[in-house]
């Protein structure tokens, strides 16, 4: 019976803690006395987000399917780039300083520029979800190639293997849990991503909502907007991590031999 | 009949500035169907000998020839198994050992259409070494003598006419890897592959060898060439029959040698 309760408070303990948060958040409100327009209490923010939740759900739409698009192109994108630099060394010692540099770059300041090529809209938000969820994604991709067992290499060389059976045969298998593994933080990445780039010159998604409201001072719809960014964030990680257990169950040994 | 000749090679590893000789002027040859052991101090270059042999390093000197041609780039279908396992985990035991037929000809072709045929013959190898039961199961629900020995099947599963060991019974206790020594004979008696054997272990050589090398150590040379004259089958009772015992001791003899 008590491991039957561990489960169950094992299970409920997010939302326990969640509420905790909340309720302290709620009371510090009306303790300290703060003035909704610096901070508002999640009940107020509560009851704007169920008031304008087809308004919200309109903007988290548009934000959701670029991201997703973003995070797509970013899974083959990464998917080829972390192949092809885990297999060679030459494309590796090429293009791995560039993608550091790359990657160091803010991507709030790559906005401007996307939105003098492509202009205004979706488009931006799309591409800057793919080059920031992108990175994590190659180096994972090529850390799984690179570290092959030399013996697995010798075994499948001595049996006449060519460089591509051994991609195929090991180096992509092995690569996967290294993928699922980046998804997860790649997900979280494009959120930020899209949602930038609809906050800096956007006119439409969740960023875009935000960004208008508190030009309002409308501080309950911003954090309302804050609430629904996470909420999708909380999701796609999820999916994203039990799409992970599905594909690559070997990897979680443990929990399937019984 | 000659099957692996090596004449002079010598083997020089480079690492910047520094060059290490790790095998100077080995000479020697295994005929067809026999099985030799290859023994010495550690890191006398007993691995460097599998790596010339199979192709997977080319000779800073010398000639590696097998089957009268000579080696310059991994030969193929040769049988390999190391102290590591090196089964894939994404695979059931039954798919880890049906991989070479994925790789060599002429069954990589026929692999698809035929593969009930194959799976068959895979298990009757399964059923030799007493694994039968435990082809649906995963590399990590077995123990580490059950890995081993579907890793000697994943070796042999093609019938390669050379097969590579390199201390494959190095990592299991003491019982599984005498019980293994038995499966290894077997498996040979049965099938008579050119067999290469690397390991510590003088027993382990003198069970299962037709001639055993001594390697003196670094860089490594070969100082001895035992013929072991005793009949087979051999059983874990000719392990402590004088003979057995006598040619153990010559062997260790050789080999404190090195260390004085």
């Amino acid at each position: 019976m008590s491991d039957l309760r561990r489960e169950a408070l094992k299970i409920a303990m997010p939302w326990l803690a969640t509420a905790v948060l909340l309720i302290i958040w709620e009371l510090a409100c009306i303790a300290f006395d703060i003035p909704e327009i610096i901070l508002p209490k999640p009940s107020k923010i509560f009851t704007v987000f169920v008031a304008r939740f087809d308004i919200l759900m309109a903007y988290c739409w548009d934000t959701l399917w670029t991201t997703v698009i973003g995070f797509l192109l970013a899974i083959a994108g990464g998917l080829l780039l972390g192949l092809a630099i885990g297999a060679s060394p030459f494309v590796y010692s090429g293009l791995y300083p560039l993608l550091i540099a790359f990657n160091a770059i803010p991507k709030v300041a790559l906005v401007p520029i996307l939105m003098i090529w492509v202009g205004v809209g979706s488009l931006p938000a799309v591409i800057t979800a793919f080059v920031i969820s992108f990175f994590p994604i190659v180096v994972n991709v090529a850390t799984g190639l690179a570290t092959i067992e030399p013996e697995m290499r010798d075994v499948l060389r001595s049996l006449g293997a060519t460089r591509t059976e051994i991609l195929t045969k090991v180096g992509i298998p092995r690569a996967m849990p290294y993928l699922f593994a980046s998804l997860k933080v790649a997900i979280t990445l494009a959120f930020i991503g899209s949602v930038i780039s609809e906050t800096v010159g956007g006119n439409n998604g969740i960023g875009f909502l935000m960004l208008s409201a508190s030009a309002r001072n409308d501080a309950p719809t911003t954090f309302a907007g804050l609430f629904a960014i996470a909420i999708m964030g909380v999701l796609m990680y999820a999916i994203c991590a039990l799409v992970e257990k599905r594909m690559t169950r070997w990897a979680f040994r443990g929990e399937i031999v019984g | 009949m000659t099957f692996v000749d090596l004449k002079g090679v010598s083997l020089t590893y480079r690492l910047g500035k520094e060059t290490t000789l790790a095998l100077a002027d080995a000479t020697f040859s295994i005929n067809k169907g026999e099985f030799i052991a290859v023994v010495g101090p550690s890191g006398c270059g007993k691995s460097t000998i599998m790596k010339l042999v199979t192709g997977l390093l080319p000779a800073s000197s010398g000639e590696v020839r097998v089957a009268g041609e000579k080696v310059t780039g991994p030969i193929k279908g040769v049988g390999m198994a190391f102290q590591n396992p090196t089964l894939m985990p994404w695979r059931t035991t039954m798919d880890n050992i049906l991989l070479p037929m994925e790789v060599v000809e002429p069954h990589k072709r026929r692999f698809r259409s035929n593969r009930a045929e194959y799976e068959a013959q895979a298990m009757k190898l399964l059923q030799t070494v007493g694994l039968a039961d435990f082809a649906r199961r995963y590399p990590w629900q077995l123990s580490g003598g059950m890995q081993q020995r579907s890793n000697l099947c994943r070796a042999l599963i093609h019938e390669p006419e050379l097969l590579m060991l390199d201390e494959p019974f190095g990592a299991l206790d003491a019982f599984t890897r005498e019980e293994l020594w038995g499966v290894m004979q077997a498996l040979w008696l049965e099938k008579r592959f050119t067999g290469v054997l690397v390991t510590h272990d003088l027993r382990e050589a003198v069970y299962l060898a037709d001639t055993v090398y001594v390697m003196s150590k670094r860089p490594g040379r070969i100082v001895l060439s035992r013929k072991i004259d005793i009949p087979r089958p051999r059983s874990l009772a000719t392990t402590f029959e004088p003979h057995f015992v006598d040619l153990v001791h010559e062997l260790r003899d050789r080999i404190s040698q090195e260390h004085a």
